[in-house]
This record gives C-alpha cells, sequence and structure tokens, in this order.
C-alpha cells in the first residue's frame, strides 16, 4: 500500500510538473471549464434551494383552501358556506379569505392586495393603514410612515399609511404584497359584504388532511379543495419546469465544452507524443502513463470543478443569482429580492460532477490509451 | 549475458513495402564489456539496439537475458525488465523539455517510487560523476549539448541497471565531449556494467576502452570477433 501510494505521488508530482510546463492551453481549457461548471452550478444550487425556500414558505400557509367554481372559473367564496364547512369535525380555524390582483400601470407590476387572517393579531390593520412587501416598497420608493396611493380598475382612489415593511427573508412570497384592512378590500374592489376570494382552513391531525377535504368536497359540490401538499407539488414543478428548461439550453454548452475537451486531448502535441515514447523508453508502463495523464485530467476537472462550484455557491447564496434570476426567480416585473438559505444538495452535486467531470476524463482517456500504447522504440528513430 | 538467437525484425510486415531491418542475427553480448554496433545508416543498428533492450519485439527468433527467454514476455514485464536491466542514452538524448536536469535524472525511478530521499542523494552522485552538478537545477532546453549527454547518461544510470545501450551517443559531439564520453564508458566498465553502443565513428571504434566491434551490413551481421 505505501509502495503505491508512494508510486502515486510520483505520477501526482510529474502530472503537477506537466501541468504547469503547458500551463497557458491548460488555462484556457480550465477557465472554459469553471465557467461551465459555475452556469450549471449556479442553476442547479438555486433550483434545489428555492424549491426547499417554496416549501418553507408554504409551511405557513393554510392546510387547506376550498375555491368555489362556476364554470370551470373561480368564483368567489359566500359566508353562507363558510357557516357549511364549520360544521366539519377535525377542521377549525375556518376563514374566509379576501386577496386579489392589481396591475399597476404606473409602474407596470403586479400587486397582491390581501387581508390578513384574524388569526395574525400582529398584522390586524385599521381603516388607511398597510403593511407591505419589500418589492412594493423598493418600487415605489416607500419607507414606514409614507403614504402608498393605490388606483383601482374602476378609478377608486385608496391612500394607505405604510404601517410596516415586510423582512426581505419571506420576499420570495410577499415581494408583492399589500396587506390592507378588510374595510378599505371591500370598498377598493367593490366587494359584498357576503363575498371571500376562498375559504382556508386548518385541520388539527395532518393525516386527516385530505380526509377533511374529501368531506368539505361533499358538503360543499360547486367548491374545489385544494391541500398544501398540492399546493407544494404545483411550486416544486414549476420551479423544477424553469430549472428544466435552462438545464435543456445549457446542453449545447455542455455538448460544445465536450468537443472542446476531446479536441484538446486528442490533438496530443508532437511534444506530448515524443514525451510519452521517452518514458516507455526509460521504463514507464503504459498503465503508469494512463495513472499519470489520469491525474492531470483529474487535476484539471477537480480544480475547475472545486472553483466552478464554489464560484456558483457565492453567486447564488451571497449575491442572489444575479446572472440567472430573470429566468428562475419571478413573474413580473417586480423580482422578490431575498437571499437564500445557503443548501447543498449532495445528490444534486453529484449529479454535477458525473455530468462534467466523468465526460471530461473519459474524453482525454481514449487518446491518451491509444498513445501509451505506441510501441517504445519509436523514439529510438 | 545476453543471448540472440535467429532474430529478425519486419517493418510493415505483410504489405509490398515491407522492410527487413534485422535478418537472422546470432550474437552473443559477454557481461562487464563495451560491444560496439557499427555499419552504415540502414544497416539495422539501432533496430537490434532496440530488440536487445526490450523495446521492440522480434519479428522471429530469440532473445535471452541469462538464460531466460525476453521474446515472449508481455509488455508490463518488459518494462520492468527495461527499468532494472538496461539503461538507455538516446542519439538525441531524448530528454523531456521544460523540466530540470535534476528532475530528468529522476524520472526512470518514478515508477519504482524509492524515498524521495534516496533518489536525490542518487541523483547528486552520479551528477557528481559527470561534472553536472552546478546545472541540476537549470531545465535541459538551456543546457550545452555535451551537459545534456551527461545528463542523459546519468539518467540512463539512475536505477543502476547491469546493461547501458547508447544509441550513436558521440554524434552531435566535437572531439573534445567525444574524448569525454569514453572516459565515461570506462567509468561505467570500470563499475562492472555492460555496456552496447551503435556508432558510425571510428573515434569510437578504435577506442581502447572498447572489448568487441561488431559489423553490420543489410541487416545481417558481417564481422564479429
Amino acid at each position: 500500500m505505501n509502495a503505491w501510494l508512494a508510486r502515486q505521488r510520483y505520477l501526482v508530482d510529474y502530472a503537477a510538473a506537466s501541468l504547469w510546463r503547458r500551463r497557458a492551453k491548460n488555462a484556457g481549457l480550465w477557465l472554459i471549464y469553471v465557467g461551465l461548471i459555475f452556469i450549471l452550478g449556479s442553476v442547479i444550487l438555486f433550483g434545489s434551494a428555492i424549491r426547499r425556500e417554496a416549501g418553507w414558505t408554504l409551511e405557513g400557509s393554510p392546510d387547506v383552501v376550498a375555491q368555489a367554481m362556476r364554470m370551470g372559473r373561480h368564483d368567489f367564496a359566500r359566508e353562507s358556506d363558510i357557516a357549511k364547512l364549520k360544521s366539519l369535525r377535525g377542521a377549525d380555524r375556518i376563514e374566509g379569505r379576501l386577496w386579489g390582483y392589481l396591475f399597476d400601470t404606473a409602474t407596470a407590476a403586479n400587486y397582491t392586495l390581501q387581508v390578513p387572517s384574524a388569526f395574525a393579531p400582529d398584522y390586524a390593520l385599521a381603516r388607511g393603514e398597510a403593511i407591505i412587501g419589500e418589492g412594493v416598497a423598493r418600487l415605489r420608493k416607500l419607507s414606514e410612515g409614507r403614504h402608498l396611493f393605490l388606483v383601482s380598475p374602476a378609478s377608486k382612489f385608496l391612500k394607505l399609511r405604510i404601517r410596516k415593511i415586510l423582512p426581505t427573508s419571506s420576499a420570495l412570497a410577499s415581494s408583492d404584497l399589500v396587506l390592507v384592512s378588510q374595510e378599505d378590500f371591500r370598498a377598493f374592489f367593490e366587494l359584498a359584504p357576503d363575498q371571500f376570494t376562498d375559504i382556508a382552513m386548518r385541520v388539527r391531525n395532518p393525516g386527516e388532511v385530505n380526509t377533511i377535504a374529501g368531506k368539505g368536497a361533499l358538503a360543499l359540490a360547486h367548491y374545489r379543495f385544494i391541500t398544501r401538499a398540492s399546493m407544494q407539488r404545483t411550486y416544486e414543478a414549476l420551479f423544477s419546469w424553469r430549472e428544466g428548461l435552462l438545464l435543456a439550453l445549457l446542453v449545447g454548452a455542455m455538448l460544445a465544452f465536450a468537443i472542446l475537451a476531446f479536441d484538446k486531448a486528442s490533438g496530443l502535441s508532437a511534444q506530448e507524443r515524443r514525451e510519452i515514447g521517452i518514458l516507455k523508453a526509460i521504463g514507464w508502463e503504459t498503465s503508469d502513463i494512463i495513472r499519470m495523464k489520469l491525474w492531470e485530467a483529474s487535476l484539471i476537472s477537480l480544480t475547475a470543478f472545486l472553483a466552478g462550484v464554489a464560484l456558483a455557491h457565492a453567486h447564488v447564496f451571497l449575491m442572489s443569482a444575479p446572472l440567472i434570476e430573470a429566468v428562475l426567480k419571478g413573474w413580473s416585473t417586480l423580482y422578490p429580492r431575498f437571499t437564500l438559505a445557503p443548501y447543498v444538495d449532495a445528490l444534486q452535486i453529484a449529479t454535477l460532477a458525473f455530468l462534467t467531470v466523468v465526460p471530461y476524463i473519459a474524453a482525454v482517456l481514449a487518446p491518451i490509451w491509444r498513445a501509451a500504447s505506441a510501441d517504445p522504440d519509436s523514439v529510438m528513430r | 549475458m545476453i543471448e540472440l538467437q535467429a532474430v529478425s525484425k519486419l517493418y510493415r510486415q505483410g504489405h509490398v513495402n515491407e522492410i527487413a531491418a534485422v535478418r537472422e542475427v546470432d550474437l552473443t553480448l559477454a557481461d562487464n564489456a563495451v560491444t560496439v554496433l557499427k555499419g552504415p545508416s540502414g544497416s539495422g543498428k539501432t533496430t537490434l539496439l532496440t530488440i536487445i533492450g526490450c523495446l521492440a519485439r522480434p519479428t522471429s527468433g530469440r532473445v535471452r537475458l541469462d538464460g531466460e527467454s525476453l521474446s515472449g514476455l508481455p509488455e508490463k514485464f518488459l518494462a520492468g525488465i527495461r527499468r532494472k536491466t538496461f539503461g538507455f542514452a538516446f542519439q538525441r538524448f531524448n530528454l523531456v523539455s521544460g523540466l530540470t536536469a535534476f528532475e530528468n535524472i529522476m524520472l526512470p525511478a518514478y515508477p519504482l517510487a524509492p524515498r524521495f530521499s534516496d533518489l536525490r542523494a542518487r541523483v547528486h552522485e552520479l551528477a557528481g560523476l559527470f561534472g553536472v552538478s552546478h546545472r541540476l537545477d537549470l531545465r535541459v532546453d538551456d543546457l550545452s549539448g555535451g551537459e545534456m549527454q551527461r545528463v542523459a547518461v546519468a539518467r540512463a544510470l539512475i536505477n543502476d541497471p547491469r546493461v547501458i545501450i547508447a544509441d550513436e551517443p558521440t554524434a552531435n559531439l566535437d572531439s573534445e565531449r567525444a574524448a569525454q564520453f569514453l572516459d565515461i564508458v570506462a567509468t561505467l566498465k570500470a563499475r562492472g556494467k555492460t555496456v552496447l553502443m551503435t556508432s558510425h565513428d571510428p573515434r569510437i571504434w578504435n577506442a581502447a576502452v572498447v572489448d568487441r566491434v561488431v559489423e553490420m551490413a543489410d541487416g545481417r551481421i558481417v564481422g564479429a570477433p
């Protein structure tokens, strides 16, 4: 074992010296390699972190949401229907929710207007007060104590004093949020007192969520019951779809790199071939040469991989992924601004390594094997 | 002792441009002697050297080292024999460009993985023997022809082989450097090494240190005392 290790140390030593001797050629390849891993790593790290973030955000959402349907379209929920659901055993905190979208022509952004839950006293608002998301504050250049002016589609005017701005840590869900009092909301959107956007329910036993949703569907046949698990699946599908789209676009870049790596490796220079011949002539075995070249390829690919992943990590978790956020993060001009919690999925890092390191080593191995198998007497001729 | 029995080497065998570089050669090389293969270009000297040094396999015939046949051994074993039994000094030195003289001398020892302190001591000993101690840290590209050759000989000796094989060792050297090379050969012989060289150079054939001159022409031995 010690002899094997000592031999590998000599081979690594030679491989490192060999890389240094051809540093200009290798540096170019290394930089392209780092760039590829950086962008692929950014997409993968961002995708997994944002899915996790969405999961955390949904943890605070209701167990079941009931939406009234009419002709296959979302309709208003009624006070009388809320009363019917309250008779279901196992469900509590049943309340009608009020929320809706407002397109703000001044900033060309969509806001989500919402009335805070009656079960969240910290967010209780009086008429004329609002709590806003950080995206709205940023876009409208607002701070606490100042006023937000909104105009409804029916040209109704609403003046709100900013009581609080929601922290950026919750910006994925709240960036475009404007929390207002129920009175203001109904007046602004001209909503009747018994109308609600939908109905939220909490279920005491998590194992009973589907059963309660099923019972609710029996009680209110024209309602659609959405569980938190299915919302989570929708979020995951959305971010996975975006990530997949971007990865599909990057397949071209990966192929280009594979071709470049193969071209570099198969185009062994005359000097490199001669060097291999010399090493064989002075007693190196074919396997020694292949191992040495594998060390060379491993040093390039592993350092490029580590550098690329480290850069991707910094890009995603320290800088909030400015290069890819436009595709992966938001859905309007009001992109949420938040810092993702650092999270590394070992399986995804392994997948990234498999997609980048393994093809590179495979691409260099075949031409090296051919050159190393040549007769050593070539150096004498 | 190295014995060759009816050794032939064909290149491009079976093609219309087949070449018989060596034909039916029988030769016995004694230990601790200096033997020179002489002959014109294309006479088969270098090919015979590569076969004896296990760099190439004969197309037919047998090569024996101390009675053991080498002809049928797999490449892995031949590499081991090359490493331990033979040291090579090539006509164009074949040093690895970009590495220092020190690194070049060490190279044949890498697969044997000796302790680095022992290897370094051995490099310094050989460099001292051949007068290149002060050039060890220079890249071989910056050495003179004579220095390159001495580094190449030092490299050939790093694994302490029994047999030194040198192909046209004085082809690129002036008279002074050729005389220095013959001094090196005398040193090697005094240390009990067997030396086998090819040469066009009468300064080599006629040197006092040479024990035997084998003359070749058209792939055959035409004169061997």
